[in-house]
């Protein structure tokens, strides 16, 4: 017998129950509700007078429809839906009873950020939230994934899922990044080499010694986009750099408890025999820096490059690339780093993390963004914003002339007033490119800190390793 | 739940690839806080013109393809967000079947929930229903969940696999939290055992 992956651990050890078709009844540890996937699940437990089942494992936040202007507190919001929709969560949050960080808590922020920050994702878990990112929390070596909304109350009333098995897929980046990548590039190249199909079906494992070089934040990244490859989840096992940043968090296990877990924590991993029903492998010297040129995450190419035409492709993707490009505006034969941008959106469960921040401030010391861009930068939760004004980056991102905004999901989605207009076009560290995914008509291309920080100093797409090497003249 | 058995009706060719949630539904749509009315706004985009009129080019617009309660659509159908807003505007549109190569495995699941039936089946199944699709509202397509078969206008029969569990909640209307309640005790003894042997979760 074959040994077994990760994955294969982490279900095994949550099975409650399987029936002989094989599918099983899965525990879960940890389920994250928003205000926007949530409010007919809790409507459905009220009409069958059901209870949330485990108060303590479900933590509630607002952030898809949060306002990120500062003084939102003070009542900023002025879309009646909106506020509608933020009450029902606090509302459903108090009368049940879950653990909540209501939008004035310094707390509060994106989900699959305040989940790690706050230590309730921890190695081994099953997570759940009703949204598709929920992939993040894979970064521990957690089993986590999205789900709809009928899910989200089976959870409310159940603390399990009816679930059937997927399958192994192994991703390995093997080798060194070279400077200036990161895990957006890393995330990026494996649905360049995959496509966005790729992982149906499947849980993907990141491995190899450029995932192990990747601190916590650089890994979340890595995981987060597993959905934009079509995989349920995606798992990184957990090693020293987890163990070191789970240690201390608010809800951590902590003296003897943490040594107990730490012990189980170790035996994470995938065994040299397990089973794997796809492999990749990538070499990591081989990634550059990326940035995406259509409409879906597949539609990626190194900054380098030019845009494509839809002869370059096959079967219903030629269809698909002849209306992104119209979408896009672009022309085939165009060199990626002539596409001038006009908005820069930095944030989201994706890179709204503290060294995301610092990576785009980085590029950003003694520069300014070019005149007539609008440049935003939102901190993925209100302490990665105070962290940043401790260190010094909210003004190094202030005087470039950054908006700097209060914790959401804002510009990734554009569900509140952070949106783009018809045909404007914004370099985002966000994770979707859809057409009107950040605004009707708005033109999204997918990047790194690093690059998005880059874009909005020269006012077009840009090689973030021709500013590294280029002495700023402050 | 709705009970899905066996429907005869009229299917619409949709075969772009990726046709993402925000497709389906955009974003300013999933403020409700309800299940229903979604169906007007399905396809949002695609459907409706910059000055609000019906553009006359979409699919699901023109005259023999309105009542469309099938869709063949293109490779990775639902992928992208996690909302369940997409299957609810399908449904309310009356859309009750998909069809395709394959799909994002949350829209997957998400519409099993919501009585509606989402089919994988290989390119040349989904080729020659795409064709018969084509034909508009005078073929129509036959879907048969027990058999798990999909016969064109033409009488030719593709075969499809199903999940057993989900094909019985699907023929039989169940609603899984009340099948999943009924295992409470399965749940409790598992909580205990976790309790001693992981007590810091």
């Amino acid at each position: 017998m074959s040994g077994k992956t990760l994955y294969d651990k982490i279900w095994d050890a949550h099975v409650v129950q399987q029936d002989e078709d094989g599918t099983c009844l899965l525990y879960i540890d940890r389920h994250l509700v928003h205000e926007v996937t949530s409010p007919q699940a809790f409507e459905g437990l009220r009409m069958a007078g059901r209870k949330v089942r485990a108060p303590q494992r479900t933590i509630a936040v607002p952030d898809h429809n949060v306002s990120t202007t500062p003084g939102r507190n003070e009542g900023v919001e002025k879309n009646e839906e909106s506020r509608i929709q933020l009450a029902a969560l606090d509302k459903n949050a108090k009368d049940f009873e879950l653990v909540y960080y209501p939008v004035d808590d310094i707390r509060q922020g994106i989900v699959h950020i305040i989940g790690p920050e706050q230590g309730w994702t921890l190695p081994g878990m099953t997570v759940v939230c009703g949204d598709s990112h929920t992939a993040t929390h894979g970064a521990f070596g957690a089993l986590a994934h999205g789900i709809g909304t009928s899910e989200v109350e089976h959870v409310l009333a159940t603390q399990t899922l009816i679930q059937s098995k997927s399958k192994n897929m192994k991703v390995e980046i093997t080798g060194k990044l070279a400077p200036g990548v990161t895990g957006k590039d890393v995330t990026l190249a494996v649905i360049a080499h995959t496509g966005t199909g790729g992982g149906t079906g499947h849980v993907i494992e990141y491995c190899g010694e450029a995932i192990r070089s990747l601190s916590m934040e650089g890994r979340m990244t890595v995981c987060n986009m597993a959905i934009e490859g079509g995989a349920r989840a995606g798992l990184i096992a957990p090693d020293e750099t987890t163990f070191e940043y789970v240690k201390g968090r608010p809800h951590s296990p902590k003296g003897a408890q943490f040594e107990a877990a730490l012990a189980w924590w170790k035996t994470l991993y995938s065994d040299d025999d397990a089973h794997w029903d796809k492999v990749v492998t990538i070499r990591g010297e081989d990634i550059a820096p990326l940035v995406t040129w259509g409409t879906s995450p597949e539609d990626v190419l190194p900054i380098t490059g030019t845009v494509p035409a839809p002869e370059d492709f096959t079967g219903g993707k030629v269809e698909a690339v002849k209306r992104s490009l119209q979408y896009m505006g672009l022309e085939a034969g165009t060199p990626l780093t002539e596409i001038e941008i006009d908005t820069v959106f930095i944030g989201s469960c994706t890179n709204g993390r503290i060294e995301d921040l610092r990576a785009a401030a980085e590029v950003l010391k003694g520069r300014k963004i070019k005149d007539g861009i609008r440049a935003m930068v939102v901190p993925g939760s209100g302490l990665v914003r105070a962290q940043a004004e401790e260190e010094g980056i909210a003004q190094i991102f202030i005087d470039a002339g950054f908006e700097w905004r209060m914790a959401g999901c804002s510009m990734c989605l554009a569900m509140n007033p952070d949106q783009l207009a018809p045909g404007e076009r914004c370099a985002a560290t966000s994770n979707r490119n859809f057409e009107g995914r950040q605004g009707k008509g708005g033109r999204t291309h997918l990047v790194s800190p690093a690059m998005a920080a880059a874009a909005a100093v020269t006012g077009h797409l840009t090689d973030v390793r021709e500013l590294m090497q280029e002495p700023v003249s402050a | 739940m709705e009970k899905f058995e066996k429907l005869t009706g009229i299917a619409a060719p949709m075969p772009l690839v990726n046709i993402d949630t925000d497709m389906i539904i955009p974003k300013q749509f999933l403020k409700t806080i309800k299940r229903s009315g979604l169906g007007v706004h399905a396809f949002e985009a695609l459907r409706y013109l910059d000055d609000g009129s019906e553009n006359p080019d979409f699919v699901l617009n023109k005259p023999q393809y309105r009542e469309a309660q099938v869709l063949v659509a293109g490779d990775n159908f639902g992928c992208g967000s996690s909302r369940e807003h997409a299957p609810w505007a399908l449904a309310d549109f009356g859309v009750k079947v998909v069809i395709s190569t394959s799909f994002a495995d949350i829209f997957y699941n998400n519409c099993f929930k919501n009585g509606m039936l989402p089919i994988v089946m290989p390119q040349e199944a989904v080729d020659a229903l795409m064709k018969d699709a084509e034909k508009g509202s005078n073929a129509r397509m036959t879907v048969d969940l027990e058999n798990q078969v999909v016969t064109t206008s033409d009488g030719e029969a593709f075969a499809f696999e199903i999940d057993p569990f989900r094909k019985h909640c699907l023929l039989e209307g169940l609603d899984d939290v009340g099948l999943t309640m009924e295992k409470v005790g399965a749940i409790d003894s598992y909580e205990g055992a976790v309790a001693q042997s992981r007590p810091w979760v």
